[in-house]
């Protein structure tokens, strides 16, 4: 069937923003003061509002596929916090993908191009980020790192810096096997999306999900040919890119799944929305869970931790999932352990995917605020269910000399259950 | 008018690039505040974070002839914090610090553009509140607050915000930085801070503002009681008020105002009622559990058909989000509205009620009511949808005709939104031309070459202009004043 190209004053074609939606915006500015960029930049442009003003401008044909508006929505950390605040119900993150995707076909080009070719040539291929981290982890154990760091050598390059910075160590490979059995009374049978970053930074957290999992009495399934699931290329606009490996990733899990689970909140919430963009992995989408909302239904045998522990809530579980009671409730199951609330707990903490590599300086800003919040609650450990958000957060903990211990709540989880036995 | 290049290199001066906003983009975005039917964009937004750049900004433009249009979070709903024509406005988002919290006295000091929640926010923890709570709290800055002599759900009890303002720093249209008022009470001579509240932009710019703190009370309770009719509601309001009880609050919200909030927030509001009262009674524990019981079983008598009282902090700030989203929420219903503010004496309530609905079904247009009934202070919100012209004239035609029936009943052109573009060819309705007269001449004090927020809240009238013609605005077409 041929189409005619739609347009809708500057948007055209095929994944233009819904005009319905953004018109249910009614200017109220209640998302205003819950935006990251707006409380680091204090202008109108970087607030929701601004954005979706922008936006409709754009769709109404009073503005063009100008630079000045792919700016102001690129620095969009995407967090959606703002959907959060909305009582009108704007699907703020969806019009931004359109946004972006409308951007990248027809607008004019990315301030990143060589930055963004990189990131995407890397972070979504496990193979090639396993590659890079290894060069990375050698860079480190030759006494370069300390030498480059030492001379400054990065210092001209604020966004290479960022990079280097993220990253400390990088851990032994944890192979797992291809399929993990349930323990005691079987709940079902679940597929485990290993993550990119997650399989490579924090093996130990795909390793204790499929333990906590098959404790939880679920058959865990973990196929070796599973790729990306997108989630970066959906909140940059590729959207071309997004649907193959949301395809790709459909086909490498089997269809008897009753969910398929991930411990990454960037990668559940994209795979969330696969329904919204592609009939191929709309059931795919419909079976995607987060660990912590699985593990709450179940029945754990968990031992004690003394620990006093905060929770940061990843804007991706929180604003993207709607799951903040789950991790919580987990946690406070664990005897011994207490749970101190963080303040503004879920306030991006300026990671965001990659946008701490693209916007240093924005991210450092939140990042700040994030690690002055946790410092004041006094607690040892952080949990954070997001893998971009335990990178962040240790580095800047690092860079600080903050003595907190930064961990997925599976670890604690898991240590928990260790415990048990 | 564009600017020239000197305003724009001297205001860069002044702020340093970052400062400064001049790509279209960005005046697009300030061209309305939430009421966005009134549009005008500013030639460059300056975005100052201190009291002397704030002063150099109103002297350049002083000198250069320039319009100066303060603008805080832009939740206002008067078309207040928008530029009709053209000039600088003057975003005072970057001032947002709490200069001085003083609890042995009682106060605070804090910058115009801090948000009015993160106040209370700040000294919760040590049994304190800042009273002035517009539904837009969470939103809207204080310095917005002073400017529009904002009202809200618990001004009731506790009084508008200028009950709450001890002192200003204020940057006078001439340019001068000027202090009214202060944290000691009993100052001799005027009450400047009482004159320049409420003032929207026309004195000047507020840099600094010195407000009261309250007490936390010992025990809040909050009780939702659900009628038949507004009637019903309106008869409970009144029995409420003759019993001697002053609710910190009490609130009614229509059947379809519960249906938007319902749909977009859950927040537990009886769906099916013509109309609710929300009812906050606080103070010592014992006097607020017997006034619960009394407020409760005046509802009953009244002819309510639910009566209950929220069994914890949650479900009660579940009610209090639904109320102050209630606004933002409509955006379920329909792709705009226009929200009036006007009150009547609250005896006239139930007749007010009857006539916006006779209003509603002669213009063929959705009206939901949410309003402070302790006080009369009514928010017909008014849906429509601006891709249909007819709907606009429609919607335009019924909202006059709910603004000049709360006249005709002993009412006022606005309650606590302040005057604005929205209302400012009103003010007439209300006071004769010597009053206005004098106004105009109290602001040449303070604004002499009435460049400051220019078209907002005095109206154009040549009857009492002093020879003062404000520049015309750029309106779009169809906008009513």
């Amino acid at each position: 069937m041929a189409t005619v190209p739609a347009t809708l004053g500057a948007f055209r074609g095929a994944d233009a923003p819904d005009l319905e939606a953004l018109r249910k915006c009614v200017h109220c500015g209640i998302c205003v003061p819950q935006c990251p960029t707006f409380r680091v930049l204090g202008e109108e442009m970087d607030t929701p509002r601004g954005r979706l003003y922008l936006m409709r401008a754009a769709a109404e044909g009073r503005l063009g596929l100008t630079e000045a508006l792919a700016r102001h929505l690129d620095l969009c950390l995407g967090c959606r916090a703002c959907e959060t605040a909305c009582p009108s119900g704007v699907p703020f993150g969806s019009l931004l993908e359109s946004a972006r995707v409308q951007l990248r076909r027809h607008g004019p080009p990315s301030r990143h191009r060589l930055l963004e070719a990189l990131v995407f040539a890397v972070f979504p291929e496990p193979r090639r980020l396993g590659a890079l981290l290894a060069a990375l982890s050698l860079y480190r154990r030759s006494g370069l790192g300390r030498l480059v760091r030492a001379l400054g050598l990065l210092r001209p390059f604020p966004r290479l810096a960022a990079m280097e910075a993220l990253v400390a160590e990088v851990p032994r490979p944890v192979p797992l096997p291809a399929i993990v059995p349930a323990r005691g009374r079987r709940r079902g049978r679940v597929g485990l999306l290993t993550g990119c970053v997650q399989r490579h930074l924090y093996p130990g957290v795909n390793r204790d999900t499929a333990q906590l999992l098959a404790l939880a009495g679920y058959e865990v399934v973990v196929p070796a040919a599973q790729g990306c699931c997108g989630a970066l290329d959906l909140h940059a606009g590729r959207a071309d890119a997004f649907r193959a490996r949301a395809r790709a990733l459909a086909a490498a899990f089997p269809d008897d799944l009753d969910f398929v689970v991930t411990n990454a909140a960037g990668c559940g919430s994209a795979m969330k929305a696969y329904g919204h963009w592609l009939r191929e992995a709309a059931d795919l989408g419909a079976k995607t869970r987060d660990v912590l909302e699985l593990l709450a239904e179940a029945e754990l045998p968990l031992g004690p931790l003394a620990l006093r522990v905060t929770y940061h809530d990843a804007c991706h579980l929180a604003h993207g999932q709607r799951v903040r009671q789950e991790p919580r409730a987990l946690l406070r199951r664990i005897p011994g352990l207490t749970l101190v609330e963080l303040p503004d707990s879920d306030f991006c903490c300026g990671s965001a995917g990659v946008y701490n590599l693209l916007e240093p300086r924005i991210a450092r800003a939140l990042l700040e605020q994030k690690l002055a919040r946790i410092a004041a609650t006094g607690a040892r450990v952080v949990a954070a269910a997001n893998p971009g958000c335990l990178l962040q957060i240790a580095s800047g903990c690092r860079a600080h000399g903050l003595d907190v211990e930064i961990v997925h709540p599976v670890e604690l989880l898991a240590r928990a259950a260790a415990r048990a036995r | 008018m564009a600017l020239t290049r000197t305003v724009l290199d001297a205001l860069t001066r002044i702020l340093g690039p970052d400062g400064v906003i001049s790509s279209p983009e960005g005046r697009l975005v300030y061209e309305c505040d939430m009421q966005t039917f009134y549009k005008g964009a500013p030639d460059v937004v300056a975005l100052p974070e201190s009291a002397e750049q704030v002063e150099a900004i109103v002297r350049l433009c002083r000198r250069e002839r320039v319009p100066v249009v303060p603008r805080g979070s832009g939740s206002g709903l008067i078309g207040g914090a928008m530029a009709p024509a053209g000039g600088v406005m003057v975003g005072l988002n970057r001032m947002d610090r709490i200069l001085e919290v003083d609890l042995p006295n009682r106060c605070a000091t804090v910058q115009p553009g801090l948000v009015n929640l993160w106040l209370t926010r700040a000294v919760e923890d040590r049994g304190y509140f800042f009273a002035p709570d517009p539904s837009s709290q969470m939103v809207s800055s204080i310095g917005g607050n002073v400017s529009t002599n904002a009202g809200g759900p618990h001004c009731l009890k506790y009084g508008i915000t200028v009950n709450h303002v001890l002192g200003l720093e204020l940057v006078t249209g001439a340019g001068e930085r000027v202090q009214l008022g202060g944290k000691v009470a009993d100052r001799p001579g005027y009450d400047l801070t009482g004159t320049a509240v409420g003032a929207e932009g026309t004195f000047g710019l507020v840099t600094a503002i010195t407000v009261r703190l309250l007490h936390a009370a010992e025990a809040v309770k909050t009780v939702l009681a659900s009628f038949p009719s507004i009637e019903h509601a309106s008869e409970a309001v009144s029995g409420i008020i003759a019993a001697g009880i002053i609710p910190a609050a009490l609130e009614m919200l229509d059947a379809l105002m519960i249906q938007a909030i319902e749909a977009g927030i859950g927040a537990g509001y009886p769906k099916g009622a013509a109309a609710v009262l929300l009812i906050e009674l606080d103070g010592p524990a014992a006097e607020v559990e017997a006034q619960a019981e009394r407020a409760a079983a005046i509802c009953r008598e009244r002819g309510a058909l639910d009566v209950r009282v929220a069994r914890d902090e949650a479900e009660r700030a579940l009610l209090w989000k639904g109320r102050k989203e209630a606004a933002g929420a409509l955006g379920r219903l329909a792709p705009m509205y226009m929200l009036q503010d006007a009150v009547v004496p609250r005896s006239k309530l139930p007749a007010i009620m009857r006539e916006i609905l006779a209003i509603s079904e002669r213009h063929g247009v959705q009206i939901a009511n949410v309003f402070h009934a302790g006080d009369g202070n009514l928010h017909p919100l008014i849906l429509y949808d601006d891709r249909h012209p007819e709907q606009v004239e429609r919607a335009r035609a019924a909202n006059e005709e709910v603004l000049h029936a709360c006249i005709a009943m002993g009412g006022t052109v606005t309650g606590e939104h302040g005057v604005g573009l929205d209302k400012a060819q009103k003010l007439p309705l209300q006071y004769a031309d010597a009053d206005l007269n004098f106004m105009y001449r109290l602001r040449g004090v303070f604004d002499p070459d009435r460049l400051m927020n220019p078209g907002k809240l005095l109206p154009s009238h040549p009857a009492c202009g002093e020879g003062f013609r404000p520049a015309r605005p750029r309106l779009p077409d169809g906008a009513w004043i």
